[in-house]
């Protein structure tokens, strides 16, 4: 079957837009790089809107340290090829100077430490306007969040107080000090972005398709047993398992899904017929129902 | 396969987020993962039924309360549409998020609790709409469970709902009713078998038939520049690209054409889209183009075509629909965002206010508070190069920025 895809030219059009208004009316902005799918879309439609001249801005990757090493080097090897600038600040630096305090335990997790090492390195590098790959269909409270967001000195999301956004003027006025997330892929759904991946034929990960893993099983989710990242008892058993990762988020917290799409066409037609949700792998968002508006009052993104 | 948005808009407990519910259950819509939460929340509150409005309401206040306060977005896809759902609250306090979501649809649906029929929120609801001139307006007559699935309630209310229509300013506006009951299920997405009395369209066939070329608002092609392209590399050592999105109408290479502020004269070289070269760049597309002449062109600017100039002054006057809780007063200085376009403004005139339930106008008025909704003029600092909204829903729109707290803090709609 032949898919119609036209419908993303209109997302395109829209995420293309969004950029060059950061780059317009930021003096510092960057590109928040999780080596994710989200993010790697970003660059991609950032090299649009501006070529034949480069992207204008840095990419920033807050590293946890537990990121899966394809991660990694999928990275490092997109930095180089587009002739990128790319800035790393580590989770593990913010652990070491006592900012923040590592979990433990079962569900110990590096996510909710990133937060403060984003708000450092904005400071550090005064970005006054951070790009990111958050869309709204991931999550309800996401849903009420603006293209154009603002972080007060904090960081913090004040969802009550949002500016109104209407037609597709984005006011990016703020005081010294604020900044703005910006979130241009705001109306894509995951579908959208597979098939944005695949008709564009852009490079990601190779987690993202059906590979081999030694994985265990914990509350209904399937952990990687690789790399001795995520804390597993005893008597959780170790298998081998056909996998394949829908986020790349910290290892501690994201699962993976039982698959054979090894492919990006694969991929599409089983996220088409999935009935669980992306962030349904994610237990970070299973802490409470209200897990994710908590988070993004405190400044997560 | 095209994109579709859907501004929604009801009072309180109309049933909205239960028929958004509704609508992405019917379609298959949610996932196993959110059913399951919905179930679980649903039985820990004690209801007999499936709450869908859980779906919708993220925000922990919302839920509390269980009511809708700020827009939320929705997505679900069909064979035939990829749809966007803007759910926002019905309270007369947020009239101000009715406007916001309205502004980014192309259709609309108004909800009417059967058992209490139009009521002033129906004539607000309704009058922004029209003020928004939404092409396609689907009036959903809801809770017809609770009347017995009653056509003689339906057809009253429809009686009601046309009067309401005669008084509307936006006359081309396409008007449809739907008996539906979101809580049930009737004639949602599936045909209702209580009401065999009505014969039309449910309400997402309604939507699915909704044709593009109806829904949007023509015009003629208006290119703001957004961002000036000079890659200094060698290959591309004397390039210069204005970036920006085309509004209203196509553009072509070899169209003459005019920047504006300046009303210098050109004609189109190149119209890129990322490496590929194109001849026409259509309406709504994110390009970049070139001029045949080595002119000075900067954010802010716009290209028309030299044979359609929009009107270019340095004052106006549009309809505002205010949003911020400290007034708006005449001889105040805002910044007016026209577009990507920003100016400063002071407020010369409030003309008068309109009640937005259509029970008339208020002259003699001394300020604007929240949700209020008045013809206003401005004079700028700088000429704006505009269309009068009727004719031009992008370039005859603006937003108005308060110099001191950099929020967004009204809209307009240039007459």
């Amino acid at each position: 079957m032949k898919k119609d895809t036209s419908y993303i030219n209109a997302l395109e059009n829209e995420a293309i837009y969004i950029i060059r208004e950061v780059a317009a009316q930021f003096e510092k902005p960057v590109l928040l790089f999780s080596g994710g799918k989200d993010s790697i879309t970003l660059v991609r439609l950032a090299q649009k809107a501006f070529y034949p001249a480069k992207i204008p801005f840095p990419l920033m990757h807050i590293d946890t340290g537990h990121n899966f090493p394809e991660t990694i080097e999928f990275r490092d090897r997109l930095v180089e090829e587009l002739g990128l600038e790319l800035i790393v600040r580590n989770v593990q630096d913010s652990i070491d100077q006592g900012k923040v305090k590592e979990e433990s335990g079962r569900y110990a997790s590096r996510n909710m430490l990133q937060t403060t090492t984003l708000l450092d390195a904005i400071e550090e590098f005064k970005f006054d306007a951070c790009i990111g790959g958050a869309r709204r269909d991931e999550e309800k409270a996401r849903a009420k969040e603006r293209i154009f967001s603002v972080r007060d000195d904090f960081g913090q999301w004040d969802e009550k107080n949002q500016r109104p956004e209407l037609f597709d003027m984005l006011n990016g006025e703020i005081d010294l000090g604020q900044n703005v997330r910006v979130f241009p892929i705001s109306n894509w759904t995951e579908l959208d972005v597979w098939s944005y991946i695949e008709k564009e034929n852009i490079e990601i990960p190779s987690i993202y398709f059906a590979h081999k893993r030694k994985v265990f099983l914990r509350d209904g989710l399937i952990w990687s047993a690789e790399d001795g990242v995520v804390y597993r008892d005893e008597e959780e058993e170790v298998i081998e398992e056909m996998v394949r990762f829908r986020t790349v988020g910290d290892m501690s917290c994201t699962a993976a899904v039982l698959s054979e799409a090894s492919t990006i066409t694969k991929v599409v037609e089983e996220i088409r017929d999935s009935s669980i949700s992306e962030r349904g792998a994610r237990i970070d968002d299973k802490r409470s129902e209200a897990a994710m508006e908590k988070r993004k009052q405190q400044g997560y993104f | 396969m095209e994109v579709l948005k859907i501004a929604t808009a009801g009072s309180v407990d109309d049933g909205k987020s239960t028929l958004i519910g509704r609508i992405l259950y019917d379609t298959k819509s949610l996932t196993t993962d959110k059913l399951e939460a919905i179930e679980k929340t649903s039985k820990q509150r004690g209801y007999d039924y499936l709450d869908f409005s859980l779906a919708t309401d993220g925000l922990v206040a919302e839920r509390e309360q269980g009511i809708t306060i700020d827009v939320a977005h929705i997505y679900f896809s069909t064979p035939k549409k990829s749809y966007i759902i803007a759910d926002t609250p019905g309270h007369v306090e947020y009239t101000r998020n009715m406007v916001t979501g309205a502004s980014t649809s192309q259709a609309s649906i108004i909800l009417i609790d059967a058992r209490k029929g139009v009521i002033e929120q129906t004539n607000r609801h309704f009058f922004i709409n029209n003020l928004l001139r939404i092409k396609d307006v689907v009036v959903a007559i809801n809770k017809m469970d609770l009347v017995d699935y009653s056509e003689d309630v339906y057809n009253k209310i429809k009686a009601d709902f046309e009067e309401l229509m005669s008084k509307r300013d936006y006359q081309d506006q396409s008007i449809s009713f739907i008996p539906v009951s979101a809580l049930k299920g009737d004639n949602v997405v599936n045909a209702s078998k209580n009401m065999p009395w009505y014969k039309g369209e449910t309400l997402l066939d309604h939507l699915e038939k909704l044709d593009k070329a109806d829904i949007f608002n023509v015009g003629t092609p208006r290119f703001p520049v957004q961002y000036v392209i000079r890659p200094k590399t060698e290959e591309y050592h004397d390039f210069r690209g204005y970036a920006g999105k085309v509004y209203g109408g196509n553009l072509s290479v070899g169209d003459e054409v005019v920047v504006l502020p300046s009303l210098t004269k050109s004609k189109i070289k190149e119209i890129y889209f990322y490496d590929q070269k194109y001849e026409t760049a259509s309406r709504r597309s994110s390009v970049t183009i070139t001029l045949e002449d080595d002119v000075n062109v900067s954010r802010g600017d716009m290209i028309v075509k030299a044979d359609d100039l929009p009107t270019i002054e340095k004052q106006f006057t549009a309809n505002v629909c205010w949003m911020d809780s400290k007034q708006l007063t005449p001889g105040a200085k805002y910044i007016v965002q026209h577009g990507i376009n920003k100016v400063l403004a002071k407020v010369d005139n409030i003309h008068h206010k309109i009640h937005p339930d259509y029970s008339g106008i208020e002259e003699e008025v001394s300020g604007l508070g929240m949700n209020d909704i008045a013809q206003v003029s401005f004079k700028l600092n700088k000429p704006i190069y505009y269309d009068k909204f009727k004719n031009h829903r992008t370039n005859g729109s603006f937003i108005i920025i308060d110099t001191q707290s950099n929020n967004t803090v009204g809209a307009g709609f240039i007459q």
